[in-house]
């Protein structure tokens, strides 16, 4: 139980208390717990994964301070290269990911600098 | 059946798309160009008497991925080795080999370091250029040059002769743009241009750089984006062949006095277009793999200039 309090103290250290954290303080350490891990799987909405050469989701919109992460499933590496050179991942090998903090609002366009065809976008509001 | 992962990839793959994955290889075909006219002249098995020939003779071997350790093939070290035992065996040593790129899979020193070794059992001179996996360094490219570079321009690129054939060796895998293709960029196009400028036209002419100069399948990215311009600049010459690696399968066309070839891998099959999901790794049954991999030999004859490309697979 100590372990999941932690991470619903993760989750709410990372993340602004939504409902669902919210109410998982106030049921109880067990509703609370399951809840604490809905949070957590929250947090994979900010995660685009990498398969069958294309970005997943290849729009996402994230609040200003979000931190998104690229996973790639793929056999072949991958890597993420902002069209205007803000950030630039290493090759991304099978599972590997690449994290980036978006501090100010816009919209981001980026693609795979090894297979350019891949493109996605991420909107900072 | 050793080779197939956990992956759900060999689902897609029914009856049907495996057919025509074997159309599309074409596997062993030989293939001469007379006046820029192809004959087919056989299947591998009675190519024995065209080898024979006397000519001008170089390989293209493409797509080692050293380092690829995934489904699709465990061992791309051990099937490099099998086709540099081809080429040990040949009867007729080869003149060069060309290396149409993706000689790393990660661009890893210890990659470079196991293929130097393999290739360099051939005791046979080759020709680099990079593939996209091969400037994926943290320097993005300078393992490469380090390597491979001495003598060339930019990227990697670079021009030589040999038995009155004038080679071309691009690079179209360095600054590639959001949503394009492969790309060769002004400073090279413009390089090309000062190269054949004093070239007579009656030059045989074999260009090679890793992705196919041509669109080949533009949702798969197989293609260059201002290949055209390099193309048009050869066009005058009555005799180009363009050779290319990438798409892990046989690919050939001839247009005018412009024959195009792209070799087999040594390491692991690609999809024929549009044939799957995506470009990736094709898993394949393990007692097929060899006969989805290989290396091409090419043969400039004197004279009368015909020239044979003969894809050898490692099966």
């Amino acid at each position: 139980m100590q372990i999941l309090m932690n991470q619903l103290r993760l989750a709410t250290a990372r993340f602004t208390p939504g409902r669902a954290v919210v109410a998982a303080m106030l049921v109880g350490p067990v509703a609370g717990a399951l809840l604490a891990f809905a949070a957590v799987a929250a947090q994979e909405e900010n995660v685009v994964t990498i398969d069958n050469f294309t970005f997943t989701a290849p729009e996402l919109t994230v609040a200003v301070g979000t931190t998104v992460k690229w996973v790639n499933h793929d056999d072949i590496p991958h890597n993420v290269v902002n069209k205007d050179k803000l950030f630039r991942s290493k090759a991304l090998d099978t599972d590997d990911s690449y994290s980036f903090t978006f501090a100010s609002a816009g919209t981001y366009d980026y693609f795979c600098g090894l297979h350019p065809h891949m493109q996605g976008k991420i909107i900072v509001k | 059946m050793a080779n197939e992962g956990p992956d759900d990839r060999k689902k897609g793959l029914g009856r049907r798309e495996v057919l025509e994955c074997m159309v599309w290889a074409g596997t062993g075909v030989l293939w001469t160009i007379t006046g820029g006219v192809p004959h087919s002249v056989g299947l591998i098995g009675e190519a024995a008497a065209a080898e024979s020939v006397k000519g001008f003779t170089f390989l293209q071997m493409s797509d080692s991925h050293i380092g690829f350790d995934k489904a699709a093939n465990p061992d791309a070290l051990g099937t490099l080795r099998e086709a540099v035992a081809k080429v040990k065996a040949m009867p007729n040593k080869p003149s060069f080999i060309v290396h149409t790129g993706d000689i790393t899979h990660l661009s890893k020193p210890a990659e470079f370091d196991n293929a130097d070794k393999v290739f360099g059992e051939t005791g046979v001179q080759i020709h680099w250029v990079p593939g996209e996996h091969d400037i994926i360094d943290e320097d993005r490219g300078k393992a490469y040059l380090e390597r491979y570079g001495k003598g060339s321009k930019g990227a990697g690129w670079y021009s030589y002769d040999d038995h009155g054939v004038h080679f071309i060796g691009l690079v179209n895998v360095v600054d590639l743009k959001g949503g394009g293709l492969g790309n060769l960029g002004a400073e090279q196009l413009a390089w090309l241009e000062a190269d054949l400028k004093d070239k007579s036209a009656s030059t045989p002419i074999v260009v090679f750089s890793h992705i196919p100069l041509y669109v080949l399948y533009k949702d798969w990215g197989w293609g260059t984006e201002d290949g055209q311009r390099a193309l048009d600049m050869l066009k005058r010459f009555g005799s180009v062949t363009v050779l290319n690696g990438h798409i892990h399968q046989l690919a050939q066309k001839v247009e005018g006095n412009m024959t195009f070839h792209t070799a087999l891998s040594t390491a692991f099959p690609q999809p024929a277009p549009g044939s799957a999901p995506s470009p990736g790794p094709m898993v394949v049954p393990a007692d097929q793999l060899r006969s989805k991999l290989g290396l091409s030999t090419v043969t400039v004859m004197q004279g009368n200039k015909p020239l044979a490309i003969i894809d050898k697979t490692l099966a």
